[in-house]
């Protein structure tokens, strides 16, 4: 009872009070995965119409590949990635590893083949619908594409949402390229991880309260979404 | 009396589809003629939705030729015709952009299509629904969008396939009056139905089809009155059976 009522307190403190420190890790935590995930949007959503679309030598080989990238470990991902940047490695002389730059590297890669697998299978879904009447205004394949990106946007967004709770809950891969640094690689969930190796539990509970906010608004924006997406495609 | 601006009729000849070595259409010669309302008609299966497809260049024929009065290319020949499908597509858009993309992919600029898509809804009665979304509108409304889409895109050759075949009596009457509309603007039309009452009201032409084979191509007055073959025949007398 004593040692519970600790705690709580040191957390509504941390929540509410001035912390730097805190603030700080949660600013971090959210440049890093909205950066990654914008920039996995950039090329995922794309990437995945055309991939839909495109007909070429070894495609379904490259989709196998792709929904296998879906569920790659993250500390496996991180252990690629840190052979990369490392001060040896092919890309070490960029001087990235332990920045977090690395970590945005890291989760955009994490996050990508589900944004391009998924992205995928929607565009795949909607050209069988779509297909004869865009054939019939003489837009082929290509010139499909953004057509059908826009009319997919609904799904699309909610997969870049899940793209999103992907990279805001990973920890192994950013843990390992970024190094954990405080005050300049420390995130959300890296701080989690070392605060209760620590026995730091208010600031570990704290920053997982946040945490799991942020996945509530995550979750909440994509049901919202569903919702108006399911109006336009005449399901309710 | 020939037009010689345009690039009707439209001759098939030879015309063979087949695929999995089965034959599914067999059309030796049908011409399309200039301005008239041709009805393709035959009972399930016959082989109607096909021909349509093949004659509007969304499948290719396995022999034959489709051939244009004058010599038009391949991108003209796609602008100057349109379809109506059998499920309607619906854009998960608003009523308004169903017309304007449909022009925006006809090469329309910005202004003009907006001004062409309000015209379009104006006339035929979809101004109201402007705003709403296409994919909750009823059968009716979905089949009298896509058919206004398809007229405001200024089609010389319009194919419609079962324009009316999932409607009750007042939208069936509805999309006629529209195809009225459209004839007399001289639009061809081409449309497949398996109701003999749409074809009796509608068609200047019949192109009898059974089995995938174009079984009897007639005036439309004379298929109904005397019919040239046995199987039209049956078909009028609803006793036709395969
Ligand atoms: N892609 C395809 N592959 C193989 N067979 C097909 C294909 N499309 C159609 N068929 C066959 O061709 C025949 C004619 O089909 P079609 O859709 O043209 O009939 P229809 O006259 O339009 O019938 P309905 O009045 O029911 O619409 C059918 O027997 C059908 O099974
Ligand atoms: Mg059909």
């Amino acid at each position: 009872m004593q040692q519970d009522a600790v705690p709580i307190s040191s957390i509504l403190s941390l929540l509410t009070g001035d912390g730097g420190n805190f603030l700080g890790i949660i600013f971090l935590s959210l440049q890093v995965t909205i950066t990654a995930v914008t920039c996995a949007g950039l090329v995922g959503l794309p990437l995945g119409a055309g991939l839909a679309l495109v007909r070429f030598p070894g495609r379904t080989v490259i989709i196998v590949l792709v929904n296998t990238m879906m569920g790659f470990p993250p500390v496996v991902a991180g252990l690629a990635i840190f052979l990369l940047l490392s001060r040896s490695g092919p890309l070490g002389e960029l001087g990235l590893l332990f920045t977090p730059k690395a970590m945005m590297i890291a989760q955009f890669v994490l996050v990508l083949p589900i944004i391009v697998a998924l992205t995928r299978q929607t565009i795949e879904d909607l050209w069988t619908e779509y297909q004869d009447h865009m054939t019939s205004l003489g837009a082929g394949r290509l010139r499909s594409i953004p057509t059908l990106l826009w009319d997919a946007r609904f799904s699309l967004v909610t997969t870049l949402l899940a793209g999103l709770g992907r990279a805001s809950a990973e920890v192994g891969a950013i843990l390992i390229v970024g190094g954990n640094i405080a005050g300049f690689t420390r995130t959300m969930t890296t701080s989690i991880a070392l605060e209760t190796s620590k026995g730091d539990l208010p600031l570990a509970m704290a920053l997982g309260v946040v945490l799991m906010s942020l996945t509530l608004v995550i979750n909440s924006l994509a049901f919202g979404i569903s919702r108006v997406g399911a109006r336009f495609s005449g399901k309710s | 009396m020939r037009d010689t601006t345009s690039m009707l009729p439209l001759i098939v000849r030879d015309l063979r589809l087949e695929m999995d070595g089965r034959t599914l259409l067999d059309v030796p010669l049908a011409r399309i003629q200039n301005r008239q309302r041709n009805v393709i008609l035959g009972p399930n299966g016959a082989g109607k939705s096909l021909f349509l497809r093949v004659c509007h260049g969304l499948i290719a024929p396995t022999s034959g030729r489709i051939e244009y009065t004058l010599p038009v290319s391949a991108t003209e020949i796609r602008r100057k015709q349109a379809m109506v499908f059998q499920k309607p597509v619906m854009l998960r858009r608003s009523v308004r952009a169903n017309f304007t993309h449909a022009l925006a992919m006809a090469g329309v600029g910005w202004y003009e299509r907006r001004r062409m898509a309000d015209e379009a809804m104006a006339q035929f009665g979809l101004s109201g629904l402007a705003d709403s979304p296409a994919r909750v509108l009823s059968g009716g409304e979905q089949q009298r969008l896509a058919i206004a889409r398809a007229a405001s895109l200024g089609p010389d050759l319009l194919f419609l396939d079962e324009p009316t075949s999932s409607l009750d009596p007042t939208a069936s009457r509805q999309i006629e009056d529209m195809l009225d509309v459209l004839h007399e603007r001289g639009v061809t039309l081409v449309l497949t139905t398996h109701d003999l009452g749409l074809a009796r009201r509608f068609a200047d032409v019949i192109f009898f089809f059974h089995n995938g084979r174009l079984v009897e191509e007639n005036d439309a007055e004379r298929f109904f009155t005397q019919p040239e073959t046995e199987e039209a025949k049956a078909f009028l007398e609803h006793r036709l059976f395969w």
